[in-house]
């Protein structure tokens, strides 16, 4: 017995089996490679985020050339300090060797960020002052030298 | 001759149609045959998965990790753009909480409420909790905000479409818009340093060592012996976000 087909069947399978075919191939074409390989997301994103340029080169590239600094701070307590601390980002200045690219800040402000007197810093942690009352008009680094604060320098 | 000449040119467009299409699905075949996407499974246990701790009663409000966490990502400097701040919170006599937070902390703090009216006052830094179950990740309708295998969650920024529900989901406000690039960012854990072995730029430049970061699956590592030994808060907790940001010595106010 011959099996019958409506025609109406055969056209609307074919435009199923279009439409299927499409999507598929769009999906494809669409999606990134990477899609998928770890979660859902671009694997290769984790990639991209590594990217980024590194801006503090972190202590161990200060040492290279500045250990007598380091040495002396070891000695007071601003021992746990770190240069990129105060220094602020160095990757320029161990690339170029070149003092103009790290900054000194000396201003008595910039000392004052931690060493002004609030009632959330604890006395018992860190030494604060008013800068409105402590030696007025003098920059803090004409006494103290800021890698061993305690050694007065008058 | 005319119906000849319709004749011929359909059977070239139809052959030519064919051999595109078999071209076109077999190129896709051939690419991949993962025509339905399968998510691999995310957690590799050889792989450290990360955790922070802050010490509330370390920190000195300084905001050297605000500002070194802008110098180090290039997040824009203009006020309102941090992935990284400090709060000042001062508890009053009279039990109302007073919270400032000027620039971020990156100038510092001047204290606004005279010594005799403070009941305590303390520094909370802020930053991404990296959430195990981070709200932020799942209402993302693209993928492009996820969980790394280390636990870090990141943003892909070529995949971003900036519709921000991201922002608005995450209930500890550590995500914003990139004002130039119009895509979320946020913090990354400095991914791009801790995969080269440095310090995150804050944990870096945080003068008091009140911050710290580690593999939380290594039971010998510094952070797991610190959550051992000290009674630690992660903020919210009723939300269960899975928050991997623990805080010593967390009171009550904060939010």
């Amino acid at each position: 017995m011959k099996f019958y087909i409506p025609p109406q069947l055969t056209r609307l399978a074919l435009a199923f089996a279009i439409f299927i075919t499409l999507f598929i191939v769009l999906r494809n074409l669409l999606v990134p490679d990477t899609f998928g390989q770890y979660g859902h997301y671009r694997g290769d994103s984790l990639i991209d985020n590594q990217q980024p340029e590194i801006h503090y080169s972190g202590q161990e590239a200060c040492l290279d050339c500045h250990q007598e600094i380091e040495d002396m701070k070891q000695t007071d307590v601003h021992n746990t300090i770190r240069c990129e601390v105060c220094h602020g980002p160095g990757e320029k200045h161990v690339s170029s060797g070149d003092a103009a690219d790290i900054s000194k800040p000396d201003s008595r402000e910039f000392c004052g960020v931690c060493h002004e007197k609030n009632a959330a810093r604890r006395q018992s942690t860190i030494v604060q002052i008013r800068l409105s009352e402590h030696n007025t008009g003098k920059k803090c680094i004409e006494c103290h030298n800021p890698h061993q604060p305690w050694e007065m320098k008058e | 001759m005319g119906n000849e000449r319709v004749k011929s040119s359909r059977r070239k467009f139809l052959k030519s149609a064919a051999t595109a299409s078999v071209a076109i699905v077999g190129y896709t075949w051939l690419k991949s045959s993962q025509f339905l996407i399968h998510a691999a499974e995310p957690e590799d246990k050889n792989l450290p998965w990360y955790g922070i701790v802050i010490d509330i009663e370390k920190c000195i409000g300084c905001g050297m990790c605000a500002k070194a966490c802008k110098n180090e990502n290039d997040v824009p400097a203009e006020p309102f753009f941090f992935r990284t701040w400090v709060e000042q919170y001062t508890v009053k006599n009279d039990g109302s909480v007073e919270i400032i937070s000027p620039n971020g902390g990156i100038d510092g703090f001047k204290q606004t409420v005279p010594d005799e009216d403070i009941f305590k006052s303390y520094f909370v830094p802020k930053m991404c909790n990296h959430c195990a179950k981070s709200p932020c990740d799942q209402v993302c309708p693209v993928g492009a905000t996820y969980t790394s295998p280390e636990g870090v969650v990141l943003i892909d920024e070529k995949y971003c479409i900036g519709c921000r529900y991201c922002v608005q989901a995450c209930p500890y406000g550590c995500r914003f818009i990139h004002p130039e690039k119009k895509v979320a960012n946020k913090c990354t854990l400095c991914y791009h340093r801790i995969k080269k072995g440095l310090a995150p730029a804050c944990m870096e430049n945080c003068p008091t060592g009140s911050r710290m970061y580690g593999n939380l699956r290594d039971s010998n590592s510094e952070i797991v012996k610190f959550l051992k030994e000290h009674t630690t808060q992660v903020l919210r907790p009723n939300l269960n976000t899975g928050s991997k940001l623990y805080y010593n010595a967390l009171s009550s106010e904060v939010r």
